[in-house]
């Protein structure tokens, strides 16, 4: 628990300090009732919510990547808290058999935790009732083999997700496959990406609606972005929306409505890029999308357009980099707001989202916030598409802010890379403030926390490439830490003051997910294999474990048979940060993973391979 | 972690004034190699068969048929080393010398660019340049980059997504602000197509572009089967000042560390260039003289 001091400097900074402690007492004073009732009254102290809607109460499971559909990965259990969580231990370990980055989260339902490996992607449903948590079952999809040579950044994958009586999840060589989740039998398989076009996927799909939602990867391979519907009982795709090209292919009909004049026109997907670049833009999707049942819509970030270098493609190159809202079961765009137009610096925009209700201007707003790669939070009227906010989260210098009146992102034109130009120090580097690891929010504290990184980059000189017998040239990028010297941090941020609450400084990347809970406590791994849990309050480490390899997985937590509350992570380097350990990259090549070798030089001798799952309990070992 | 200041961006600083065509890139793309610091792993010694990483898709360098001119090279060199070729196929896309060569599957790259960093090069066996394609009937005898033309007809170029990675005419395009009359034609391809990154010269001959800047020896074959006569012209200059090659040295490639068998593929090299040559000819690769180095 905090000392009193830490609490009264800590309690200074929030505007809603009797509506935290509140919140904290009841957590606190009311553990029983946590676990009887499966949720606490979020709505306690009115500070900042959750939309309701979105927040079911807490029935202890953890059925898809994000927790619920407005992707706070914020679990109510209370059993495992500040107090209690220095008895943490491991309860069972299972080896996944798979060496490359595990990135996944444990999807616990029907008492039993469902785990996906890297390629070659194996599924394994694991009985949380039986000692040592036996495998009931397990799937090997046996992807192509040549869809590891499509890949460009580790062969992960991001999860499965469960949803009436059935698993989904995409493969690395482009299915989606739904399992009977009792069984493992297969229900359907889709083939929704072609591999020979470059074109991959690795993002955990959301089920919402009878629709499965899925997008690609392959940015790097000149592909054309999309997302797809899929009929969630016969895997037929019933819509797809691309992220380039004529209104009528991006699913934009008579009810978008942009919010920003420069976000509105017709078919701004072709005009907007050279004659034809459209339809090699990019703008793929391989990152998360959330649901609000209530509007009705999803929302989703397209990733960064194609290809480098930007100088052949003026123009706002819409609509990569561009938040989406659009409804589920036709796809068809409600609003969409470029974040990063004619993006320069690979600032793919396919972060996560959260849904909550926020004070902001003396009324409570329906927002989504956005912590997002080019290193602002922005929150955005998720009605409207409105930017109310965006407030950095870690050092930036490529921009200097974004306009609200207008909607646009300030360049700084510095920093701005040309071939044959060096240019030093452009903050964020390419992975972003933040990649592809997501941030939760706790509605106790009132604040998101966000696992991320601090690197900068320069871009100097050329060298030669070759694939597919053709010589090319690109620019060599080295990443390096950033201002501070450390290259990662756990930050937790107050998106209604636009500041930082407290910050913990990693030495490495901070490339794992994260999870906060009602018993205030929140949970992230490092790179070399440390398991960490953080007062959600004032970030003290409480209790760490290390694991057999860095952890870049996605930690959860749940309710187990008996009753009682585990945390559960997949260990296992690798991803595009620890492509050096996954790759066997050689550590001399600086430019080598686009440039992230050469901030990662000393991680082989603070990692090694291996894909471990970690469960953890306070009770005696299953 | 300290920073890191790079030697190479110096070096080219220095040199930029001082810039030859051609010569200067294999050596400035050579970047920090030290092979000597790796463990030696070759084991050739008492190899059986001369494994060679190609890919099984992509004339006129190799195809499973053994219809390119790599394959052909590599039957060479295997017939000098008194072995037979066995093949490790993986398209030549990102990854590739990670799953082939450096997963110890095969030890032999027959074509890569002189001094990319993720394998060790032996000296270059030719050098090529990218070309002007047009139809012959055009009459167009585009020569320069510098050709106004250019700004006002349609220009096939192809391109690579890679991040802060593109072929060099797109990079001198894009320099000169051109970009709303190019054409680009992923160098991938559609990998269920014969030959993928083949289809810009095939959009010369049909019409789709007036003209295109495609890598040599890819253009040189493809001009010299396709129906519709074309012109195929190397790009002036050779080095778009201050940096921008298109003329490269291309090398074979192992994996670095096996420095006695990257000696033995070398030797085979300096004796048996003339017949390597007469493979290139025969699949009309364009070619400039290699330029005479000191040999390391």
């Amino acid at each position: 628990m905090p000392r009193p001091a830490l609490r009264h400097r800590f309690a200074r900074r929030l505007p809603w300090r009797a509506a935290t402690l509140a919140a904290v007492l009841v957590a606190a004073c009311h553990p029983e009732r946590s676990r009887s009732t499966g949720s606490i009254d979020v709505q306690t102290g009115g500070a900042a919510n959750p939309n309701a809607a979105n927040l079911p109460s807490d029935d202890g499971q953890w059925v898809r990547p994000a927790k619920d559909f407005a992707s706070t990965r914020f679990s109510s259990l209370t059993e495992i808290n500040t107090q209690t969580v220095r008895n943490l231990h491991p309860i069972a370990t299972f080896s996944t058999g798979v060496l490359r980055g595990h990135e996944a989260a444990p999807i616990v339902a029907n008492n039993t935790m469902y785990i996906i490996t890297p390629y070659p992607n194996i599924v394994y449903a694991l009985d949380l009732t039986k000692p040592g948590l036996p495998v009931k079952w397990k799937y090997n999809p046996k992807p192509e083999l040549s869809s590891q040579g499509v890949a460009c950044c580790d062969v992960v994958n991001r999860g499965v997700v469960f949803d009436a009586g059935k698993i989904f999840f995409n493969t690395l060589d482009g299915h989606t496959i739904a399992l009977d989740a009792a069984t493992g039998k297969p229900v359907w398989n889709t083939k929704v990406a072609e591999i020979n076009l470059g074109e991959t996927v690795t993002m955990a799909p959301l089920v919402v609606k009878g629709r499965v939602l899925v997008g690609d990867s392959g940015g790097e391979m000149g592909v054309r972005g999309w997302v797809k519907g899929l009929d969630e009982n016969t895997g037929s795709v019933v819509w797809t929306a691309y992220h380039t090209g004529p209104d009528q292919d991006v699913l934009i009909g008579a009810n978008f409505k942009a919010y920003y004049a420069k976000d509105q026109g017709k078919d701004l997907g072709v005009s907007s890029w050279p004659p034809g670049m459209w339809k090699i833009g990019g703008g793929t999707m391989w990152g998360w999308i959330s649901y609000d049942p209530v509007l009705d819509l999803i929302y989703y970030g397209s990733a960064n357009p194609g290809p480098w270098n930007p100088d052949v493609r003026p123009g706002d190159n819409k609509w990569t980099a561009t938040l989406f809202a659009r409804h589920p079961e036709d796809g068809q765009a409600v609003w969409a707001y470029q974040i990063t137009p004619h993006d320069l610096h690979d600032y793919d925009g396919v972060n996560e989202q959260i849904l909550v209700d926020l004070p902001i201007g003396g009324a409570t707003r329906k927002v989504l916030i956005r912590p997002d790669r080019n290193g602002y939070v922005y929150v955005i009227d998720r009605q409207t598409g409105q930017v109310l906010a965006a407030n950095p989260y870690g050092f930036i210098n490529s921009t200097t802010g974004v306009d609200l009146k207008t909607g646009a992102l300030q360049y700084n034109p510095a920093k701005q890379p040309q071939v044959e130009k060096v240019v030093r120090d452009i903050c964020p580097a390419a992975p972003g403030a933040k990649d592809w690891q997501p941030t939760a929010f706790s509605p106790v504290t009132g604040l998101l926390y966000i696992p991320h990184q601090n690197l900068c980059m320069d871009e100097e000189g050329l060298s030669a490439n070759y694939i597919a017998g053709t010589p090319y040239v690109g620019m060599n990028v080295k990443m390096y830490p950033g201002p501070g010297g450390n290259r990662g941090e756990f930050e937790a941020f107050n998106p209604v003051t636009g500041k930082q609450a407290w910050a913990i400084k990693e030495d490495l990347p901070v490339w794992s997910g994260t999870v906060v809970t009602a018993g205030n406590v929140a949970f992230y791994g490092t790179m070399d294999g440390w398991f960490k849990a953080v007062d959600a309050r004032t970030g003290q480490l409480l209790w760490q474990f290390k694991t057999g390899s860095g952890i870049i997985g996605q930690p959860v937590t749940y309710r187990g048979p008996d009753g009682h509350q585990y945390v559960a992570v997949l260990s296992g380097v690798g991803g595009w940060s620890g492509a050096i350990v996954a790759g066997a990259l050689d550590p001399r090549d600086s430019s080598a993973a686009l440039g992230f070798v050469n901030a990662m030089r000393d991680l082989p001798d603070k990692s090694s391979l291996g894909g471990m799952l970690y469960v953890f309990g306070l009770g005696p070992a299953t | 972690m300290t920073r890191e200041r790079p030697d190479t961006v110096a070096r080219w600083q220095e040199l930029g004034v001082l810039l030859l065509p051609a010569l200067l890139f294999a050596g400035l793309a050579t970047r920090r190699s030290s092979p000597d610091a790796l463990a030696q792993t070759t084991g050739q010694s008492e190899a059986t068969a001369l494994r060679v990483c190609s890919d099984p898709n992509n004339l006129p360098f190799s195809n499973r048929a053994g219809a390119g001119f790599e394959n052909k090279i590599a039957e060479l060199i295997g017939h000098e080393l008194g072995l037979p070729v066995t093949y490790d196929w993986w398209a030549q896309r990102r990854g590739f010398a990670r799953n082939t060569l450096n997963a110890g599957d095969c030890d032999l790259v027959v074509g890569t660019v002189a001094g990319m960093e993720m394998l060790a090069t032996t000296r270059p066996y030719y050098r090529s340049t990218y070309v002007f394609v047009t139809r012959r009937d055009r009459h167009l005898d585009i020569r320069s980059l510098n050709d106004p033309r250019l700004r006002t007809l349609q220009v096939g170029v192809q391109l690579i997504g890679d991040d802060f990675s593109n072929t060099p005419p797109a990079h001198a395009l894009a320099n000169r602000g051109m970009s709303r009359n190019i054409v680009g034609y992923p160098v991938y391809g559609d990998y269920r197509q014969p030959n993928p990154p083949a289809r810009i010269v095939d959009a010369v001959a049909k019409g789709s572009v007036d003209v295109a800047i495609v890598w040599g020896p890819l253009a040189g074959y493809f001009a010299k089967r396709s129906s519709v006569p074309l012109t195929v012209t190397p790009v002036s200059p050779q080095v778009d000042l201050p940096y921008l090659p298109f003329v490269f040295d291309i090398a074979m490639g192992v994996r670095r560390g096996d420095s006695t068998f990257k000696a033995r593929i070398e030797s085979v090299i300096a004796s048996r260039q003339p017949a390597i040559d007469s493979i290139l000819d025969a699949y009309g690769v364009p070619r400039l003289p290699l330029a005479h180095r000191a040999s390391p």
